[in-house]
């Protein structure tokens, strides 16, 4: 393998988290709603994924275990603000706290245990082909995944009736509610998908990434997701590129200070996030394509009539 | 096409509505009302703000269930449960706030009311055809925030059509369109009607009720106090009905002509369009005197709102001298400053810009004069505290004078009807008693009464040596209480014209940019 395909392979492992909460999240965010909570979600995810796989010894089951764990807490995030009117804002800033503390209480005991790794692909004659081979043929099946729901999320959003409707509610949920939509309806599918999304991305982390526990082991990716999906200005993928960009820039950094550049390293450590801060204002520096994509109703509650 | 006709020989209604009530909280919105439509009729629905129309059509739509009462189509009664349920029994809707999706195209709006599922490319030829067939022309892949009110509208009614509807309910549909525009839409309906269609037509606008429609239901304070034939009727007489006694004749004595110095004067404003849905504005010029009433008419979306926001100094110029007030050069002061100078502004947006929805009237009143009226309002010297006991007076005078009706002592912003809330807001400018005030659309929404009420407050203000300038969509307002009247298009004003010389037709050539500046006085 060469030095060049590691990288490769290595940024792609950082980045598929990301990517995956990411899409997750804009998906909801085109609903109309903001689940700051993507933090909290990732981390119970990765917990759950760890303790069952740890259990039955299947990386496989940690994984849908995972998703269910992550759905299931984004379902409490959605009946709190759609069904109670809860602030979204606050809402979502509380699950966060209460997924790493409920996280950090579950893991207790996992802590320093060796993890399940889940295995990569391997196939025959494929997998070797010098270069392009194990980037391509040999990675673990959450990168597949992410890949795939790149794909299938581009689709939904922009080729099916069932994503108009989304976007629709998003837009402007009022008129959606007076055109006989279930604006509520959607909006929760739209939020247990991107816990599910969050869950699978926490379980990449604990399964793929670290395949061990520790306490707070998203340490701050959900945060980078949430501002991928703005940086992406709601679109897949730019969501994909964004993704692979921070991954980029963290393995770059850790490089980096392996090789001894002169940089402090908290300084490097810190790229990623600058990084982020800075296209994030080159972003929004174009005012046209923010607002064309922006979803209007983001955030707002909605009341149906009386 | 005729309707169904029963065995005693009477003729089946296509819609029915009986005893139709619909309570919220303490409120009767409707109480107890019957409507009967015929196949292939206009009907008119009449009523002030608040009568109980929009929630007697959004129980007939389907959007509300009624508290009791029947609904019966083609002679059987029905529970319309859900606006796709109206859909399929045969009822559109084209609202009057529109129900469009500034961020998806005209096609995708389309798609989303179709029950059916066809794909987006045959639904933009059949938009096409119907657009065609009813001369309603639009652009399937234009973003619909891109467009103008006149093509919004287009684009509701033709997803109506492509329901094949055998009733059409229109909300207010002329209040947005030019004369021409109006006449345009009249042909649409005329046509529509010869094919059998029937048509719940709602209007503030007697005489174009008058015109077009055959039968005309009246409501007042959510029952129906009468029911005619407009054509019978003159406008007077159906206002009558409406609001159960005379409106308020404007009274307007003749301006004064004296020679005073300009109030307001804006030199060669022009600015580029802000954001993707603003326009820009080109070598905008005027001038207005104390003691006149200047009306700036134009359709919706052709800058008369990015020329509020420049002289009211919600944007800056860059040059000081392309705004004056009072003689002074006010391109780059703020709006505090510019309301110092003795200017008041009443912007179009009532609830979230002229208002903040969640504060109550006297903070809301203290917002928009903490700085004019300080002395009046801040006590205590440098502490600079809110004065509530001077705010609620103000409030309770600004209250009396406009006749503004609220249902607590100090409501918030938004627990008043959209009327009543623009009463306060321009009384809360009046109540300074501005050497200059800007409104933009001072009675959109509101009700005959109240803008009566509105605007004889303007034209008296006017009439005592202010200058004021009006922005409307409602020509009938310009031409009741203007001195001068210009037009926008395309973010330009056309010269102004003298009251005495302008016509309905003029006024409408220039709101589409023809004439704009022949024979301009």
């Amino acid at each position: 393998m060469t030095m060049f395909e590691a990288i490769l392979l290595t940024v792609a492992t950082a980045a598929t988290p990301l990517l995956i909460a990411a899409l997750g999240e804009l998906v909801v965010e085109r609903s109309g709603v903001l689940n700051l909570g993507v933090e909290g979600m990732m981390v119970m995810g990765a917990v759950t994924g760890f303790a069952v796989a740890q259990y039955t010894g299947s990386a496989w089951l940690g994984m849908f275990a995972a998703i269910l764990a992550g759905a299931a807490f984004s379902l409490l995030f959605g009946f709190l603000t759609l069904t109670l009117i809860t602030n979204q804002v606050a809402t979502g800033l509380a699950l966060t706290l209460l997924g790493l503390g409920a996280s950090a209480m579950i893991g207790e005991s996992f802590v320093g245990l060796p993890g399940v790794r889940m295995d990569s692909l391997y196939i025959q004659g494929l997998t070797d082909i010098p270069y392009v081979g194990k980037v391509l043929f040999g990675q673990d099946p959450i990168f597949y995944i992410s890949i795939l729901l790149t794909i299938g999320v581009a689709w939904f959003l922009f080729r099916t009736r069932a994503g108009l409707t989304l976007r629709a509610v998003g837009d402007n949920h009022t008129s959606a509610h007076a055109l006989g939509v279930p604006v509520v309806r959607i909006r929760y599918l739209a939020v247990i998908f991107g816990g599910a999304c969050a869950g699978l991305a926490g379980a990449q982390l604990s399964l793929v990434y670290v395949p061990q526990w520790v306490e707070n082991m998203t340490s701050g990716r959900g945060w980078i997701a949430l501002a991928l999906v703005v940086f992406a200005s709601w679109r897949p993928w730019r969501i994909l590129a964004g993704a692979y960009l921070f991954g980029a820039v963290t393995i770059g950094q850790l490089h980096a200070q392996a090789l001894g550049i002169g940089v402090p390293s908290q300084f490097m450590s810190s790229l990623p996030y600058l990084a982020t801060i800075i296209v994030l204002v080159l972003i929004s520096r174009n005012k046209r394509l923010t607002l064309m994509n922006t979803p209007t109703s983001l955030g707002k509650p909605f009341v149906p009539d009386r | 096409m005729t309707g169904t006709i029963t065995k005693d020989g009477s003729e089946i209604p296509l819609l029915e509505a009986e005893k139709l009530t619909k309570i919220f909280g303490t409120l009767k919105a409707c109480d107890g009302i019957d409507l009967k439509i015929g196949t292939g009729e206009i009907h008119a629905l009449l009523g002030e703000n608040g009568a109980g129309k929009s929630t007697l059509v959004k129980m007939l739509f389907g959007a509300l269930q009624p508290t009791s009462g029947d609904i019966a189509w083609k002679g059987e009664r029905f529970t319309v449960t859900s606006p796709a349920m109206g859909r399929s029994l045969g009822i559109g809707m084209v609202f009057q706030h529109f129900s469009l999706f500034d961020a998806l195209t005209a096609a995708e709006n389309i798609a989303l009311s179709l029950d059916e599922k066809s794909p987006l490319d045959t639904i933009a030829t059949r938009a096409r055809e119907i657009g065609q067939t009813y001369g309603l022309p639009v652009d399937p892949d234009a973003l619909v925030g891109d467009l103008s009110v006149g093509e919004r509208q287009r684009i509701e009614i033709i997803r109506c059509l492509l329901q094949n509807p055998d009733l059409i309910i229109l909300d207010e549909p002329t209040s947005v369109l030019t004369p021409q525009e109006a006449d345009l839409l009249f042909v649409t309906l005329e046509r529509l009607r010869s094919e059998g269609k029937s048509i719940l037509y709602i209007s503030h606008r007697l005489e174009e009720v008058r015109r077009l429609c055959d039968r005309a239901t009246v409501l007042r304070h959510g029952k129906v106090v009468g029911q005619c034939d407009p054509r019978t009727q003159t406008a007077a007489s159906l206002a009558r009905m409406m609001v159960g006694n005379d409106i308020h004749v404007i009274e307007r004595l003749p301006a004064e002509w004296t020679d005073r110095i300009p109030l307001v004067e804006v030199n060669g404003l022009s600015q580029r369009p802000r954001g993707p849905f603003s326009v820009a504005l080109h070598d905008i010029s005027l001038s207005i005197n104390g003691g006149e009433i200047l009306g700036i008419a134009g359709v919706a979306g052709n800058g008369q709102g990015e020329l509020f926001e420049a002289i009211s100094g919600e944007v800056l110029q860059e040059r000081p001298h392309v705004v004056r007030i009072r003689g002074t050069d006010a391109g780059r002061i703020g709006i505090s400053a510019r309301r110092r100078l003795g200017a008041a502004f009443v912007p179009e947006e009532r609830l979230g810009h002229g208002a903040v929805p969640d504060m109550s009237l006297t903070n809301n009143l203290l917002l928009s004069r903490h700085s004019t009226d300080r002395k009046m309002f801040l006590t205590g010297g440098v502490l600079k505290l809110v004065s509530e006991s001077s705010l609620a007076s103000a409030a309770k005078r600004i209250v009396t004078q406009m006749d503004v009706r609220k249902s607590a002592e100090n409501p918030d912003a938004s627990a008043l009807s959209g009327g009543n809330l623009q009463k306060f807001l321009i009384g809360r400018e009046l109540d300074r008693n501005p050497s200059v005030i800007v409104v933009n659309q001072p009675t959109w929404g509101v009700d005959a009464g109240a803008a009566a009420h509105i605007r004889q407050a303007l034209v008296d203000l006017a009439r005592s040596g202010s200058a004021v300038i009006v922005i409307s969509q409602d020509l009938d307002e310009l031409f009741e209480i203007s001195d001068r009247i210009a037009a926008m298009v395309h973010g330009r004003l056309s010269e102004s014209v003298p009251i005495e010389a302008m016509t309905m037709e003029r006024v409408g050539l220039m709101m589409g940019g023809a004439d704009a500046t022949a024979g301009a006085a």
